[in-house]
């Protein structure tokens, strides 16, 4: 058998400290794992590399012409709310990886294992997190190439960034708790794709609210994608169309209104998924 | 646990069930410390359902359930600290090598790095998967994943471990393979459930048996015990020809101590005895009376084929939906002794 006396079974965490030091350990060690499925199969990353390439383009491209916007580059207009539509595409996926952890046998490994249970889903929306990353660099190149430009300060330049990050972390939780509530990643692939293709256009993201028609101009203005896409215009300087006086609070006040949103979805999905992982693994 | 002498697993009337069906109806087991319990049944008789409640999977609808001392729902945690599983839907992480699934388990199980490289050098060894430890999972034959699966579930040394359908799948060599390895963690203490569809592998390894079947306990005990329970001997007579079996099985009838069962396709006759040679020389004086020609006749020990055929009426590979009324049969077979 093995070396006597050279493995003690762990213990349980008695302190909050503790536990919370094992929570972001496991939470480290199932992002590894998820980071080691990309360098295997790299074939995942074509969804957030390819994909934005091509809306920069197609949009930069096709649309630019037609689409005049007062006071600016349509190009200009155009980028921001493309790294916003992105980050939430990207961050959707997240509701097929987790739902296809869930079809694994290895989950019934991970809920069996003395870890802190938590750890799958915060590893799995961290791992997700470095793909948003990297589909942001893409598109912020591809952008450079068309024509887009950072008119404001690099720590502003840095904020922009920022934020569209915690956004794309905040999104993945919601796609988390999707990715536990369907069934199968068909499912849940489906369910994200009907409700972003709607969201992402039914806002200031192509075009600017004020041309839409009056039922339509509330909805897409207390859209969080508007208010993200409107805050990463201000932040990087680009062309945002504002007339004044007539458009809804989240896009008086962008940057707040994006960070409110993030925190109010992560509190809100990062908790229901949490329970729901937690039952579910007991169904 | 303080106290040796309390059983490592014990569970009290456990209820489960999936909407209208019901997976388990009261089941009660209750395993001592450092023995192997084989729990068998034919599929979807609840195998797999006890093994997800005793560790921490699910949430019994009924009943409760305590591994190592601790309650399966309250003391959740602390039961996942003491236990391993591993099972029939080898749950390994194909797109990780093997080292790569070894080491992610000591790190989950809180092993400090070093220590969880050098653990899964140690069982990477152990179960002879050195060779292939830098090759994905997902390149590993069924006995190969399956080792490397029983690797993982040991990483800590739990006291206790599940195995669900440890061989299912299996071909005959991995099967002997996995046997010995079963063997030589209860030979060190580890106290093992396993279920399994195979009565060979149950009589094989098992200290005591439990047969399941559609949720409920039909009877528990040592693989010897449950065998004296269908009394004594077994006789068998294959017959010539088929236009002979009724002739045979009349004549069977009289030295049989219950009724006997036939198996048409094989022209096989058997009944169980209770006088051993006797019965024999009597068989044959009856058979040779009516001019019966036998290809075979023979006395052997009871299988557990044999138990289970008589707890439940019918064989343990049948398929559900061939079911027969497994009461009648059982008054029957004890109330036959003619």
């Amino acid at each position: 058998m093995s070396v006597p006396g050279t493995l003690v079974l762990p213990r349980p965490p008695k302190t909050r400290r503790a536990r919370l030091r094992w929570t972001v350990a496991d939470s480290l060690t199932i992002t590894k794992r998820n980071l080691s499925h990309i360098r295997q199969v790299p074939e995942q990353l074509i969804d957030v590399t390819l994909q934005p390439i091509m809306l920069v383009l197609l949009f930069a491209y096709v649309f630019a012409g037609a689409i005049h916007i007062p006071g600016g580059d349509y190009r200009e207009y155009l980028v921001p709310g493309i790294f916003v539509q992105s980050i939430f595409f990207t961050a959707g996926s997240t509701a097929v990886n987790v739902s296809l952890d869930m079809t694994r046998g290895i989950n019934d490994r991970f809920l069996s294992l003395p870890m802190v249970r938590s750890a799958v889903l915060l590893g799995r929306t961290v791992s997700d997190l470095f793909e948003s990353a990297l589909s942001l660099v893409i598109m912020a190149v591809c952008g450079l190439i068309v024509g887009w430009r950072v008119h404001t300060t690099l720590g502003s330049a840095l904020a922009g960034f920022a934020m569209l990050l915690v956004l794309a972390y905040a999104v993945s939780w919601v796609s988390t708790y999707v990715g536990l509530v369907t069934r199968g990643p068909e499912a849940a692939t489906g369910v994200t794709m009907a409700v972003l293709l709607p969201l992402t256009f039914v806002a200031n993201t192509f075009v600017p609210t004020e041309g839409m028609p009056a039922l339509v101009r509330p909805i897409a203005e207390w859209n969080p994608i508007s208010a993200a896409a409107a805050a990463a215009r201000y932040l990087f300087g680009n062309p945002s169309v504002v007339p004044q006086g007539q458009l809804a609070w989240p896009l008086q006040h962008p940057v707040i209104a994006t960070f409110v949103w993030c925190g109010v979805l992560l509190v809100v999905f990062a908790s229901l998924a949490i329970h729901r992982f937690h039952n579910a693994a007991a169904r | 646990m303080a106290d040796p002498e309390a059983p490592a697993i014990e569970a009290e009337g456990l209820r489960k069930r999936y909407g209208k069906t019901v997976a388990l109806d009261g089941v009660d087991l209750t395993i001592k410390s450092g023995t192997i319990c084989g729990v068998l049944g034919p599929n979807g008789a609840g195998k797999t359902t006890v093994i997800r409640i005793l560790t921490t999977l699910l949430r019994p609808d009924g009943g409760t359930a305590r591994v190592d001392g601790y309650d399966t729902v309250r003391q959740a945690e602390l039961v996942r600290y003491r236990i391993g599983l591993a099972g029939q839907y080898a749950a390994v992480d194909e797109l990780l090598t093997g080292r790569g699934n070894l080491e992610m388990i000591g790190r989950l199980c809180h092993l400090p790095r070093k220590e969880a490289q050098r653990r899964a050098d140690e069982l990477l060894h152990r179960f002879g998967l050195t060779e292939a430890a830098e090759r994905l999972a997902k390149t590993y034959s069924g006995g190969m994943r399956r080792r490397l699966d029983l690797a993982a579930s040991l990483t800590v040394e739990p006291p206790i471990l599940f195995l669900d359908e440890p061989t299912t799948g299996l071909d005959p060599r991995s099967r002997a393979g996995m046997w010995t390895l079963i063997a030589d963690l209860v030979e060190a203490g580890t106290t093992v459930l396993l279920t399994t569809q195979y009565l060979e592998e149950a009589d094989r390894l098992a200290d005591q048996i439990v047969v399941i079947d559609a949720g409920k306990v039909l009877a528990t005990g040592s693989p010897t015990e449950l065998k004296a329970t269908t009394g004594g001997e077994h006789l068998d007579v294959v017959v010539h020809r088929d236009d002979e079996i009724e002739t045979a099985r009349a004549a069977m009838t009289r030295v049989a101590s219950a009724r006997p069962r036939v198996e048409r396709h094989l022209r096989r006759i058997t009944v169980p005895v209770t006088s051993g040679p006797a019965a024999l020389i009597e068989a044959v004086r009856e058979l040779d009376a009516r001019s019966v020609a036998i290809d075979d006749i023979s006395l052997r020990r009871p299988t557990l084929d044999d138990v289970f055929l008589r707890l439940t009426g019918r064989l343990a590979d049948a398929d559900q939906s061939d079911a027969t009324t497994a009461d009648d049969d059982r008054l029957t077979s004890q109330g036959a002794a003619q």
